[in-house]
């Protein structure tokens, strides 16, 4: 008996120090990690809306409201509105076939959706210039009819519903497979149609993942710079997105025009950071209600 | 409803699930599917549901053949094995669904839907609990409400998928009996797979076997029981001795034995007295225990070929205590009923 406690003692003894390290090593990590967040994450977000209203409220706002910021505006708000929706329709369904249904490729089709992700986003606008560019494989037939993609708004939809593809997919696919699909068999077997299984069953169980993987996926749209860069031809007023007119106004020396541009698109990211938090806590209790 | 299954086969890939089964189910039977796991059982109940596609073959309803019909028009009900109720709702949510998505026309109004619901949950002895959700509800509560959500589209077949295998012992006990009496009064023709042959025979009023895709037996639980058709039924259904002998052993059986075949013989079928002297002992006692009412006496069999062979005995307790054997006595045998199967 005696044997016993001592060998627990010593277990307890030994376990002390190797859980807790010593004070300074904790103080020396959490004070690395957090000069890291200060000087990589606060100070730009910091220099961006000091810059931003350097001269002043009014030449802020002025920059703002030149034509050619609010016909970036429009345009990134277009993009979004219209890869956002195609987005988290195709995402759904990529997951559904996915989680629902056996078919051959199915892996392949898995990692495909991550392509994406894996491909750096100047290869992406690249490809669509190859395709329908000038000199591309669908250039001609384009051309032929009379339909401008390459340096012009399609161009730059594409290459962003390319680039945000995976989002929402990949946040439903995982929730999706864990959940199975014995509700959904429940409520047929009970005589609902497929649209009224989809409303009233599988949509109230992923909507906060679906809402999640939208609102990863318009801030993706909304901020994609290299993609889009490619494709866009940077034609002031026409095809410049807010990130692309970041860019110009930085490089003619609008130094206010830039930062007042580049802090709508740093209070995006806030209030994505925002949202996120919000739905992942809601997430959280919806997946524990007791 | 009656039902009838008609040549069903299917396949997964490779494995053959299902080979060839016929299968006539009488209006008003609570029939257990009953089979080692990976027979092919749930997945000849999916195909009766609709929620599975048979490779051939047909499935009639009420003479009426619903082969390529939706499971959603089927007119089924169906219990699965987790109970898969709609999380994101209410008790009271999930036994009205079935309900509230009828098409327009034939949609009962509210004020029916409610009495419908709480009459269903009082049938289950469940309408206290209408407002939870099923995370408050333990493992024979969710069963109940699955149950009165299937029941509440008045199916005219009821499925259950393993009803109590996700359930403890005691409550296990209380729900077949439950189960059974509901079936008694509402009579609706019911299906219900299992793995659990104690189970099967309890419940059921008639018990379907299968094995690896195929039926091996039907019938009346007892006469399954004592009749059972071959080898693979006598084993799996209740406990059974299965001993081979040569014409030299003397053992003293009730018919000289088949060439080649084995004996099985029931454990209570077996009649032990203590040996008069070491020549004509049968067996050697190991060990007992109690089973209730009953004993199970553990026996080794004593025979120049098959040495150490387990025999099991069971008689009732009063008897044993008469017979005042020890652990080491040798014994005689004599089987008054077997069955013979290769």
């Amino acid at each position: 008996m005696n044997a016993v406690t001592d060998l627990i003692k010593t277990a307890e003894a030994v376990k002390r120090p190797a859980l807790t390290d010593p004070v300074w090593l904790r103080r020396a990590l959490t004070g690395i990690a957090l000069g890291f967040i200060l000087l990589f994450l606060c100070l730009p977000l910091a220099v961006v809306l000091i810059e931003a209203f350097a001269k002043g409220w009014a030449t802020y706002w002025s920059a703002l409201t030149q034509p050619d910021t609010l016909s970036a505006i429009r345009l990134t708000l277009l993009t979004a509105l219209v890869t956002v929706p195609l987005n988290t329709l195709f995402g759904l369904c990529a997951a559904w076939a996915i989680t629902r249904f056996q078919f051959p490729g199915k892996s392949l089709l898995l990692t495909l959706i991550d392509l994406p992700f894996s491909v750096s986003p100047v290869i992406s606008g690249l490809i669509f210039v190859l395709i329908f560019g000038a000199q591309g494989w669908l250039g001609e037939w384009v051309s032929a009819h009379n339909i401008k993609v390459i340096y012009a708004v399609p161009g730059i939809i594409l290459a962003t519903l390319f680039i945000t593809f995976p989002f929402v997919a990949r946040e439903l696919i995982p929730l999706m497979q864990e959940m199975g699909s014995q509700e959904e068999e429940a409520a047929l077997s009970l005589g609902a149609s497929s649209w009224q299984m989809f409303f009233q069953i599988t949509l109230p169980n992923i909507k906060w993942a679906l809402l999640y993987g939208v609102l990863l996926c318009n801030a993706r749209a909304m901020g994609e710079f290299g993609a889009v860069s490619v494709v866009s031809g940077h034609i002031r007023g026409l095809t410049n997105t807010l990130p692309l007119h970041v860019e110009v106004s930085y490089n003619e020396y609008d130094f206010v025009g830039a930062f007042a541009s580049a802090s709508i698109l740093a209070g995006l990211a806030l209030l994505t950071l925002v949202l996120k938090t919000t739905l992942e806590w809601l997430q959280q209790q919806n997946r524990s209600p007791t | 409803m009656s039902i009838i299954l008609s040549d069903i086969s299917k396949n997964f890939g490779r494995f053959s699930a299902l080979n060839h089964i016929n299968l006539e189910i009488p209006e008003g039977e609570l029939v257990a599917l009953l089979g080692p796991s990976g027979c092919g059982k749930t997945t000849l109940l999916r195909i009766i549901a609709g929620l599975e596609q048979a490779d051939s073959g047909r499935v009639l309803l009420s003479g009426e053949d619903k082969t390529e019909q939706h499971v959603s028009r089927r007119g089924i009900g169906f219990v699965f094995q987790h109970y898969a109720l709609f999380r994101h709702m209410t008790v009271f949510d999930n036994v009205a669904f079935g309900l509230r998505v009828k098409p327009k026309k034939i949609r009962p109004s509210t004020g029916d839907i409610h009495r419908k619901v709480h009459a269903l949950l009082e049938l289950v002895q469940l309408d206290w609990l209408h407002d939870r959700f099923p995370d408050q509800l333990s493992g024979g509560q969710r069963q109940r409400v699955a149950l009165a959500r299937a029941l509440a589209v008045e199916p005219s077949v009821l499925l259950l998928d393993e009803p109590f295998g996700a359930l403890d012992a005691s409550v296990r006990k209380d729900l077949r009996l439950w189960l059974r009496s509901l079936h008694y009064e509402l009579n609706v023709t019911s299906i219900f797979v299992t793995h659990d042959q104690e189970e099967a025979m309890e419940v059921a009023s008639r018990v379907v076997v299968l094995n690896h895709g195929c039926i091996e037996q039907q019938g009346a639980p007892s006469e399954i029981y004592d009749h059972p058709a071959n080898a693979f039924v006598s084993k799996f259904i209740g406990q059974t001795n299965v001993l081979q002998f040569d014409q030299q052993e003397g053992l003293l059986l009730p018919n000289t034995p088949p060439d080649g075949k084995s004996a099985h013989v029931r454990p209570h079928d077996i009649v032990l007295a203590k040996a008069s002297n070491d020549d004509n002992a049968h067996a050697v006692l190991r060990d007992w225990q109690h089973l209730g009412a009953l004993i199970r006496i553990e026996l080794e069999k004593i025979s120049p070929y098959h040495s150490g062979l387990s025999i099991f005995v069971e008689m009732p307790n009063e008897q044993f205590k008469q017979l005042a054997l020890k652990k080491g006595d040798k014994v005689t045998l004599q089987i008054q009923r077997a069955h013979w199967f290769h």
